[in-house]
């Protein structure tokens, strides 16, 4: 089956916000986590307080928010295209949180990092160049 | 050891529910229509399949447990080593959505797991 190229320009809209918006949750809920910190046990009275602690936190519900917009928007590209495709394709945002953490939150980021998510993108690039739809139209 | 947990917790759950929302919206179809109000129907469609609940569930269960490991490690470290679901959602794409892998694809899957492997190697 051949696609058109509509299909693919708003294939790769949809990617690029998801690619915006995870990384950007993800950061937040980083710095929101940090600021409550881990468990020191789990003992249930532990757990709720931090459970607590999450569900007041600014920066959590703005990374929720980030979340749901990748969520809604990774829902939408899912009715079309492939989840093999999609998933995949998403994974730039590795490299767009290792950026953020670097400068959002003053991350350090050994070199050998730099180059693991650097081969996360090349397997990316491998697998943005399949079809993004393999099965038939429903 | 409990890093390896929500790890494993973070790529299992996670994967299981992208796989059922995906199914979901296989059952749905495509969307055609982007205008708010067709949106916001897509979503209360999307909300009386069954695979959307039990995928909503699972990623609960994966946000949870991101949010445990984020308390822990670094975001540059965790968010890539979660990467690790691909070859769990390769796998999973082939058999549960009977969608067809072709030989590339498992190569960029492959790509991305040593990216990952370099990512934790990093790990001080």
């Amino acid at each position: 089956m051949k696609d058109s190229p509509g299909l693919h320009i708003k294939t790769f809209i949809l990617i690029l916000l998801m690619v915006l918006f995870a990384p950007l949750g993800n950061v937040l809920l980083s710095k929101g986590m940090k600021a409550i910190g881990s468990a020191k046990n789990w003992a249930p009275a532990d757990v709720f307080a931090i459970l607590v602690k999450i569900l007041t936190s600014g920066y959590i519900w703005l990374g929720i928010a980030c979340l749901l917009a990748f969520f809604v928007a990774y829902m939408l590209v899912l009715t079309w295209a492939d989840y093999s495709y999609v998933q995949p394709a998403s994974a730039f945002s590795y490299a767009v949180v290792a950026v953020l953490s670097y400068f959002l939150l003053g991350e350090v980021v050994p070199p050998l990092r730099w180059a693991g998510i650097a081969v996360i993108c090349v397997g990316v690039f491998v697998v943005g160049h399949t079809p993004p739809r393999t099965t038939e139209k429903a | 050891m409990r890093e390896f947990f929500f790890l494993f917790m973070v790529i299992v759950a996670g994967t299981g529910g992208e796989l059922c929302v995906t199914r979901a919206m296989k059952v749905i179809g495509e969307v055609h229509d982007f205008r708010p109000a067709a949106l916001i129907r897509f979503v209360f469609r999307a909300m009386r399949v069954g695979w959307m609940w039990v995928g909503i569930g699972m990623m609960t269960v994966a946000f949870f447990s991101l949010l445990a490991m984020l308390s822990i490690e670094n975001v540059s470290l965790v968010v890539p080593v979660t990467a690790l679901s691909y070859a769990a959602g390769a796998a999973g794409a082939l058999f549960f959505l009977h969608e067809r892998i072709s030989r590339q694809r498992w190569l960029g899957v492959l790509i991305v797991c040593v990216g990952v492997t370099l990512v934790w190697l990093s790990k001080r």
